[in-house]
């Protein structure tokens, strides 16, 4: 029996996408298998790392955790759309940067894309605050010590470009 | 792992979904925000032969609250019911339990309705539905019906829904009376499953003197485990009852079960330690007391 097939259609960093696919397919294959959009990471692929986190209509979910076929029509923002309008790096990627926030890298994308919509709801974190907003997801090099830098940092430079 | 193929089915309406869940039963599984039954099919724990997707019945996206108690719709998000303003004037239990459930990002997609009908010893919201004496409520093709926590919850991971059944909502109702409501849990981390959690609520009389306590408990047992532990607070005033003795009362009255987070010795005398906490706590909520 061949598998039934859903075209899905997102609009993924301000560009409409599509593809033909299985029911199945996980919102985080759905990226990075069919519209080779390779930045979203797949650690787990159980919902623990947080390495797989996009934005799903502007709120930070699990994409290993949802099927592409559900949010149909949904717009998806990943660590690709994080970037300034000129293509340079975006707030949070800067901070992660300037505050030697990552190592090996694999599990950034998820931090980026979760920082960025908390400081969306939370533009001054607290030292506090900003290891709160990093508690689901996992990083196996730093010891976290410079993603909460990078978090208060981030901050610094969103409210550099709000005011600016 | 990727998931086993499944058929899959996208109803538009509630009508729609009984319907196909009646025609699959009892191979169908419902899909609200995924965030428990996705690891599951990951995995290849679970592997229905059909998914019947709820996401798109955009009338149980509700939360409703008033005087009276909060109803939650089956595809209201965790987050949805955290952010409630009118849900938390009138309930703010559910709102403080909520920030423990897991992390942000889970509790923008899982369901409040959904952890209850998936029915996870650990999960929160099932001992606060419990602690309230909430309702849910089930419909299938053709009928509607009303349970109460007490008989919906019938093991770890099971309850009373028939495969053809839809829990389309939650009721948390809101306590009568001079009453205040208080979850606290310990975890490892912040955001993982409890060691032990517990929910209480505290009643008192005009005179402000203890006139109930009960408590409810998550990781404690195969359910919710609800105890009314009145009996070791009764008519004390509420700055000066003994709440270390309604403790002990409850930690003699609990079997919780060894693994490999932690004995049953030590998640009782967490429930003994986190129940008088919770107990003080509740009683002098300046809500109650004013």
């Amino acid at each position: 029996m061949s598998e039934a097939m859903y075209e899905v259609s997102l609009v993924v960093n301000g560009v409409p996408r599509s593809a033909t696919v299985p029911a199945r397919r996980l919102l985080s294959d759905f990226l990075r298998h069919d519209l080779e959009l390779t930045g979203t990471h797949v650690g787990c692929e159980h919902g623990v790392c947080g390495a797989c986190t996009v934005l799903v209509d502007g709120r930070p979910i699990r994409s290993c955790l949802q099927f592409a076929v559900t949010v149909d029509g949904a717009e998806v923002t990943t660590v690709e759309g994080c970037t300034r309008a000129d293509g340079e790096l975006g707030h949070v990627q800067q901070a992660f940067r300037d505050c030697h926030g990552l190592q090996c890298g694999f599990c950034t994308p998820g931090f980026v894309t979760t920082i960025t919509a908390y400081l969306e709801e939370n533009p001054a974190p607290t030292e506090d605050e900003a290891r709160e907003a990093i508690v689901g997801n996992l990083c196996r090099c730093t010891g976290y010590q410079n993603i909460v830098a990078s978090v208060l940092r981030a901050a610094e430079l969103r409210a550099e470009e709000v005011n600016r | 792992m990727k998931p086993a193929g499944f058929t899959y089915h996208r109803p538009a309406t509630v009508d729609d979904a009984v319907a196909v869940l009646a025609e699959v039963s009892p191979a169908g599984k419902v899909l609200a925000g995924g965030q428990s039954l996705v690891p599951l099919l990951n995995m290849r724990l679970a592997e229905p032969e059909h998914v019947v997707d709820i996401n798109r019945l955009s009338e149980l996206a509700y939360v409703r609250a008033d005087g009276d108690a909060v109803r939650v719709g089956a595809l209201a998000r965790h987050a949805d019911v955290e952010r409630d303003a009118a849900a938390y004037a009138v309930l703010p239990l559910l709102r403080e339990t909520l920030g423990y459930v897991a992390h942000p990002t889970i509790r923008n997609r899982g369901t409040t309705v959904g952890s209850i009908a998936h029915a996870d010893p650990a999960g929160e919201l099932t001992a606060v539905l419990a602690l309230l004496g909430g309702t849910v409520t089930l419909r299938r093709a053709g009928g509607e019906r009303t349970v109460a926590a007490a008989d919906f919850f019938t093991g770890p991971m099971s309850t009373c829904a028939d495969a053809g059944e839809l829990v389309t909502s939650a009721t948390f109702p809101v306590p009568e009376g001079r009453t205040g409501a208080v979850w606290t849990e310990v975890a490892r981390r912040h955001g993982d499953y409890a060691v032990c959690g517990t929910g209480v609520v505290v009643t008192l009389d005009d005179d402000l003197r203890v006139a109930g306590a009960r408590a409810a408990y998550v990781s404690m047992g195969p359910e919710p485990v609800l105890l009314d532990l009145t009996d070791a607070v009764a008519g004390a005033p509420f700055d000066d009852a003994d709440w270390p003795a309604a403790g002990r009362l409850a930690a003699g009255r609990l079997e919780p079960d060894d693994d490999i987070h932690a004995t049953a010795a030590y998640r009782t005398r967490l429930a003994e330690v986190l129940t008088a906490r919770a107990l003080r706590a509740a009683a002098g909520r300046p809500s109650v007391v004013a």
